[in-house]
């Protein structure tokens, strides 16, 4: 209990001074994980609405992988990205280990699936609103999952939103391929992990309260900022 | 472009292996306002999506005078329930044309001018998910006409409307009718099908009954069913 | 609004951006733990201009990683592992530089009488002899081998051991914060011990036989094999880690008054 307060009374010191330190962890967190959310929504959001325009042998099958991956473990995709950045691996020659870089990998193979597996209910739901009109309208394939994109774009949003989740709170995978390297890639909860394990049970859970605002901070922006571009002008 | 005549051959239109329409047999020429009426179930709907070309055949054919992709760039489909796009009503009404790259000023100006026309002028940048059933089934007549086609299918478009609606509705097609475009209706209000029908289409279990001249049809329908349905006794 | 994320994005990646040299070492827990690496860091960067990233993993992980290539240098404190590596031919040589000692940790109420014991040997038999909860490493690193190690001398078999020996397979914190959660013996380096906040009812009870003593060595990765390695960055890295200014900031550093590391290194 006592930790608990330590930790909150903490958290509070911390944000109240700005600690420089804190400050950098939390941009680094927040640049890997609006990187690999952004990378990783530009592959599953037209990815999710094509599978739900496009007809053909292996859809149903594909879909079924894509909601089994939703659960795909970070540590499994932490290990499998470091092996193939790793210098002796296929892709060694870039230097990518141990680099923010590596990170958005990882966090964008991870949120992925969860993304498209999201977008695709979703869109399902609308494309079985839309299906007859577009039809008939001689709308090409593309066209549909434009139509599909931008007027399904709140469901979108918080399949978005379940992604960034996912990915600002994952802490298996980003410390293998991350290494968490005092100023070079260490994030809110490598710090975290760094904290428990020197038994600074406050430090630790100051970082934690910093993460749940984090998180529910930049929910609470997008929202918001979705909300006044749908009440703008058309 | 010569269009017309539109020829069905055989033409059958199936779903999990049952009959919804056909085998069908029809030749339809270049003018007026087509009704097709029959019971619930009797297969309008699917008569009019395969003659849209938006149920596959499963058989026979379906050929217009001049190449089906050129055939289905001139046709436009109201639905029976009106799909409403998720943005706003000028958005919508203007869709068929972005589609077809006009661009988006001219598209959204157009689009303001049928909103006008149908009476949608008071709602332009409401959100058409939230207008009323009569207003939402303007929105896709005028959606359906902004790329002025020259054919237009509508499936039972006044059915869940009052009287109000349902005569500035009818008042649409009229102008439409005149300006040119081919009307090809389904309806089982008996008075709607009088007042617009230059010829009928009487449908039952899926196959076409009688096709004839509104007068001829509604003065002395050939077949038993056709009478019986006219008498308005439940036709099965 | 695509824009805005994009220009947000945009600004965060400029302060990421740095222009000094760097390289990569993986250390042991040990030694990130003890905060003697915060010292000696901000001096490597004043001195050198080279900032040195660590990677904090166990002596395991950091001989593979420097098997692997994927660091410039190594530096951790197991001479066998460290002499494998050296055969190996991944590292160009080895090159000691402090020790520091490991401890016995345990329940301030000593049920295994640990404290009375005269050397190492004798404190891991009370504790085998009393069953006592111990709890190991079990994480391949050198602290892990040590501590097998001393089981060895003392004429015991870690693998036949009873429930009471409870292997974690974790780092020094978090094997501490297990001990300290069963109020269970352990062994550990002092500085991690000495910079551990969660100690609960845990004490200090052995120190002091020579053989609990903790050799640090540093191994440049050999670039004939890893072409890509900094090596010479490596090597002014290890011409710092021996030179007098090290001595000064390894030797004079402390915990609670209490000296850590002593520097052992063959200055030219």
């Amino acid at each position: 209990m006592s930790d608990l307060w330590g930790g909150l009374t903490q958290a509070i010191w911390l944000l109240v001074t700005l600690d420089a330190d804190l400050v950098e962890i939390s941009l680094r967190s927040l640049q890997v994980t609006l990187t690999a959310l952004l990378i990783a929504s530009a592959f599953a959001l037209p990815f999710a609405a094509f599978l739900v325009v496009r007809r053909f042998r292996m859809r149903r099958m594909t879909i079924a992988v894509l909601n089994a991956l939703m659960g795909l473990p970070p540590v499994v995709v932490g290990l499998v990205v470091y092996v193939f950045l790793s210098r002796s691996g296929p892709f060694g020659v870039f230097g990518l280990l141990f680099t923010p870089s590596a990170m958005i990998i990882a966090q964008v193979i991870i949120i992925v699936p969860l993304i498209a597996s999201i977008a695709h209910q979703s869109l399902r739901e609308l494309w079985g609103d839309y299906h007859d009109l577009l039809i008939s309208m001689n709308t090409t394939q593309f066209q549909r999952i434009q139509a599909l994109l931008w007027d399904g774009r709140r469901a979108l949003l918080t399949a978005a939103l379940a992604g960034f989740g996912r990915a600002i709170g994952e802490v298996g995978a980003i410390m293998i391929v991350g290494g968490n390297i005092d100023h070079a890639t260490r994030v809110l909860t490598t710090a975290i992990a760094l904290e428990t394990g020197k038994g600074d049970f406050a430090l630790a859970l100051a970082l934690g309260f910093v993460l749940i605002a984090l998180a529910v901070t930049v929910n609470l922006l997008i929202h918001r900022l979705s909300h006044t571009e749908s009440e703008g002008r058309w | 472009m010569q269009m017309f005549p539109l020829e069905a051959r055989q033409a059958i239109v199936r779903r999990k292996g049952k009959v919804l329409a056909g085998p069908i047999d029809l030749t339809l020429q270049g003018q007026g306002v087509t009704i097709v009426i029959g019971p619930n179930g009797a297969g309008k709907t699917s008569l009019l999506k395969m003659l849209h070309g938006i149920a596959r055949l499963h058989s026979g054919s379906l050929e217009w005078a001049c190449p089906t992709v050129e055939a289905r760039k001139r046709q436009s489909f109201v639905f029976q329930r009106p799909v409403m796009m998720r943005r706003s009503v000028v958005e919508n009404i203007a869709y068929p044309l972005r589609l077809i790259g006009v661009a988006k000023a001219e598209a959204r100006q157009r689009a303001q001018e049928w909103a006008v026309q149908v009476g949608l002028g008071h709602a332009l940048k409401q959100q058409a998910t939230l207008l009323s059933g009569g207003e939402q089934q303007k929105l896709a007549l005028a959606r359906a006409l902004i790329r002025d086609p020259a054919v237009l299918f509508l499936d039972e478009p006044c059915a869940s409307l009052d009287g109000r609606a349902t005569r500035e509705i009818e008042e649409i097609l009229i102008r439409a009718a005149a300006n040119g475009t081919r009307l090809i209706m389904s309806t089982h209000n008996m008075g709607q099908a009088q007042r617009l029908a230059d010829e009928v289409i009487f449908v039952l279990h899926g196959k076409i009954q009688e096709f004839a001249p509104a007068d001829q049809f509604f003065t002395g329908p050939e077949t038993k069913q056709g009478r019986a349905f006219l008498r308005g006794d439940i036709v099965e | 609004m695509k824009r805005t994320l994009i220009g947000a994005i945009a600004a965060l990646s400029l302060t990421t951006a740095s222009f000094a040299e760097e390289m990569k070492m993986a250390v042991t827990t040990s030694f990130h733990n003890s905060g003697l690496s915060d010292v000696l860091l901000p001096a490597i960067q004043k001195d050198l201009g080279l900032e040195v990233q660590l990677l904090v993993v166990g002596t395991g992980q950091a001989i593979r990683l420097g098997e692997a290539g994927d660091v410039d240098a190594i530096l951790v404190h197991s001479k066998a592992a460290e002499e494998a590596f050296l055969a190996g031919g991944y590292g160009t040589h080895r090159r000691e530089i402090m020790y520091n000692d490991f401890v016995l940790i345990g329940p301030m109420e000593d049920t295994a009488g640990v404290s009375a014991a005269v050397d190492a040997k004798e404190a891991l038999q009370s504790v085998a002899t009393a069953e006592a909860v111990f709890v190991s490493r079990g994480d391949d690193s050198g602290t892990h081998k040590k501590e097998l190690s001393l089981w060895a001398s003392a004429e015991l078999h870690a693998e036949a051991f009873g429930d009471w020996y409870t292997s974690v397979g974790a780092g020094m914190g978090a094997a501490l914060n297990t001990a300290s959660g069963m109020n269970a013996y352990i062994m550990a380096d002092r500085a991690s011990w000495l910079n551990f906040g969660n100690k609960g009812s845990l004490a200090l009870l052995f120190a002091g036989d020579p053989v609990l003593f903790n050799q640090y060595a540093y191994i440049p990765v050999n670039p004939e094999i890893h072409a890509h390695v900094k090596s010479d960055l490596a090597e002014e890295l290890e011409t710092w880690l021996v030179s007098d200014r090290a001595k000064a900031l390894i030797d004079g550093y402390k915990i609670n008054g209490e000296t850590l590391f002593v520097f052992n290194a063959v200055q030219q």
